[in-house]
């Protein structure tokens, strides 16, 4: 296992240049969720908008601080989730975690996770699942309250 | 007092030859340990003395008239004199706590009793009302400072603190400033776990002398690493913990002045610490034995016994020379690398073995990673220590701590592995 297998470009890049990192503003079918990881004092501050009709997210934006691997996922998943439906994010948020603790048994499939995908080492890294996850928890808590 | 007695340099490789998992590969590198500030690792004597204890004498102590139970009784308060006599402290002023939080909180929940009135007319000085002043400081780890939170809010005391300055020294004229009539209470470390700086204790306990306020010590960074002479620094209440001094987990010790001891009312109740108990009422002990209710951990206790004869066997004046060496190796070879800002980096105060450090564009669990896969072991984080990192205007830090078996080949790993992070990352210019 080695560190550039964990570091992959995608993730360097992604945190370098993070996406969709700047927090729309509150509105009609927002909802805002904040996630802090105690350990290192990460946290994120995560928006999402669904469709009018609430079925599908419309738009996912986020503001945090990190380490390269919390914000690399947080710009893959708001890159990854705009458009598809409520129960396809679930869906993905689901098997994303289940990759995260399968210690490297889980291979996220890129035509599924898209950059997302490059994550997949990271579950060899018992300590840095959280830091994956932070992101993805925040979507989830965000989405449960949105209308 | 002995002026010029030489200080006997440690022999590193006998050393290590008593820490068995110092001899390991990790990620196909030999293991650097840097991590002893958050948790030190043990000397085979530490197991041995746990074993021995448990194979040939464990049993309840201080009760029971069998042999066994006399032995693990004995073991026990030779341990408590052992440890006392290494801290500059009495046999019984010092009691067993789970550990340095433990112990704090300990403190804090007494006197949050004395200040309902428990503990009688000897406990009443301890009492805080509305408008009574805990000080801390701005270096403290949270464990110096929730509980003082915590008892505030309990008692309607004001919570203040010492405001750092820009190298990491405590602002003492602003101490002197803060520290007034009101001041009941003056909380502070010995040595800070993130600067690594020694506080000026002695201006500090003067201070509060001066308007007769508690003094309570977080001695934890300094038992492990400076000849340490509780006595002598004239504080009121101390605590430190065991897993930091080469012992046991679960283990810490609390210190108390024996008049400030034995006027304190218990935190905790229940067995092992009273005299006479009706359905109604209950006598307690005198310290130590007040604040050590229910079951003991005995063999951490055997355990961290040796761990301080393991420490005193080499000598804490030449524990502390070693140490500092290499931190200041450290501090000059972290200095001299582009984009690595050490945290109280200054030349104005003492110091013990440990360094933290932000690279510039790489946060410190990126930096903690890259040098895991070189096999170095640190810590990296806010260090329960998170208004001080505020201070600071960073969330976190990557933190390198010296112990007896550290070499200066290790220390030269460190600054090598950290002056390849930014490349790695890509930050760098």
């Amino acid at each position: 296992m080695s560190l550039q297998n964990l570091y992959q470009e995608l993730i360097l890049e992604h945190s370098k240049r993070p996406v969709h990192a700047t927090l729309a503003s509150e509105g009609a079918h927002t909802a805002t969720a904040h996630q802090r990881n105690p350990v290192c004092g990460d946290e994120i501050t995560l928006r999402v908008r669904v469709s009018d009709d609430s079925a599908a997210v419309a738009e996912v934006t986020w503001e945090g601080t990190g380490c390269s691997i919390s914000q690399a996922s947080a710009s893959m998943l708001a890159s990854l989730v705009n458009g598809q439906s409520r129960s396809e994010v679930g869906a993905l948020i689901d098997g994303f975690r289940e990759a995260l603790r399968s210690r490297g048994s889980i291979e996220l499939d890129e035509d599924v996770y898209e950059d997302a995908a490059a994550l997949s080492g990271v579950s060899k890294y018992t300590a840095r699942v959280k830091c994956a996850m932070l992101a993805w928890v925040a979507l989830e808590d965000a989405l449960q309250r949105a209308e | 007092m002995v002026i010029d007695s030489p200080i006997r340099p440690l022999d590193v490789a006998a050393v290590r030859a008593a820490f068995p998992i110092l001899d390991q590969r990790v990620n196909g590198a030999p293991l650097a340990y840097l991590d002893s500030g958050a948790t030190s690792q043990r000397p085979l004597v530490v197991l041995d003395a746990e074993r021995d204890f448990l194979l040939r004498q464990n049993s309840a102590i201080h009760r029971g008239a069998h042999t066994l139970a006399a032995e693990a009784t004995e073991l026990y308060e030779d341990a408590r004199a052992t440890v006392a006599g290494f801290i500059g402290a009495d046999a019984d002023e010092l009691a067993w706590s789970s550990g340095a939080t433990g112990a704090a909180n300990t403190i804090a929940s007494a006197i949050g009793h004395a200040s309902l009135g428990r503990g009688g007319e000897a406990a009443a000085r301890f009492a805080l009302a509305p408008g009574d002043q805990i000080v801390v400081t701005e270096a403290e780890h949270h464990a110096n400072l929730i509980p003082w939170q915590e008892l505030a809010a309990r008692t309607g005391a004001t919570l203040r603190h010492i405001p750092l300055l820009d190298d990491g020294r405590l602002d003492l004229d602003a101490a002197a400033a803060i520290i007034g009539e009101r001041t009941r209470i003056l909380a502070f470390p010995h040595v800070s776990n993130v600067l690594g700086i020694v506080n000026p204790v002695h201006e500090l306990v003067a201070l509060a002398r001066e308007v007769g306020a508690l003094t309570v010590l977080d001695a934890c960074q300094s038992v492990p690493h400076l000849p340490t002479d509780l006595h002598a620094l004239d504080v009121d209440l101390a605590f430190f913990s065991g897993h930091k001094m080469l012992g046991p987990h679960g283990i810490g010790g609390l210190y108390g002045r024996r008049d400030v001891l034995n006027a304190l009312p218990p935190a905790a109740t229940g067995g092992s610490m009273i005299t006479v108990v009706t359905l109604t009422h209950a006598e307690y002990l005198p310290a130590p034995q007040r604040f050590e209710p229910g079951t003991q951990p005995v063999s951490q206790v055997i355990g961290l016994a040796a761990a301080v004869r393991f420490l005193d066997a080499l000598g804490m004046d030449a524990v502390a020379a070693h140490e500092v060496q290499l931190e200041r190796r450290m501090r000059d070879g972290l200095r001299g690398i582009g984009g690595v800002r050490l945290l109280g980096d200054t030349e104005a105060a003492p110091r013990v073995g440990l360094a933290s450090f932000d690279v510039a564009g790489v946060h410190a669990h990126d930096v903690g990673q890259f040098l895991d896969d070189r096999g170095i072991a640190v810590r990296v984080g806010h260090h329960c220590a998170q208004p001080l990192h505020a201070r600071f205007g960073i969330t976190a830090t990557t933190r390198a701590s010296a112990s007896v078996h550290t070499t200066t080949d290790e220390v030269d790993r460190l600054i090598e592995a950290v002056a390849d992070v930014r490349q790695f990352f890509g930050v760098k210019s």
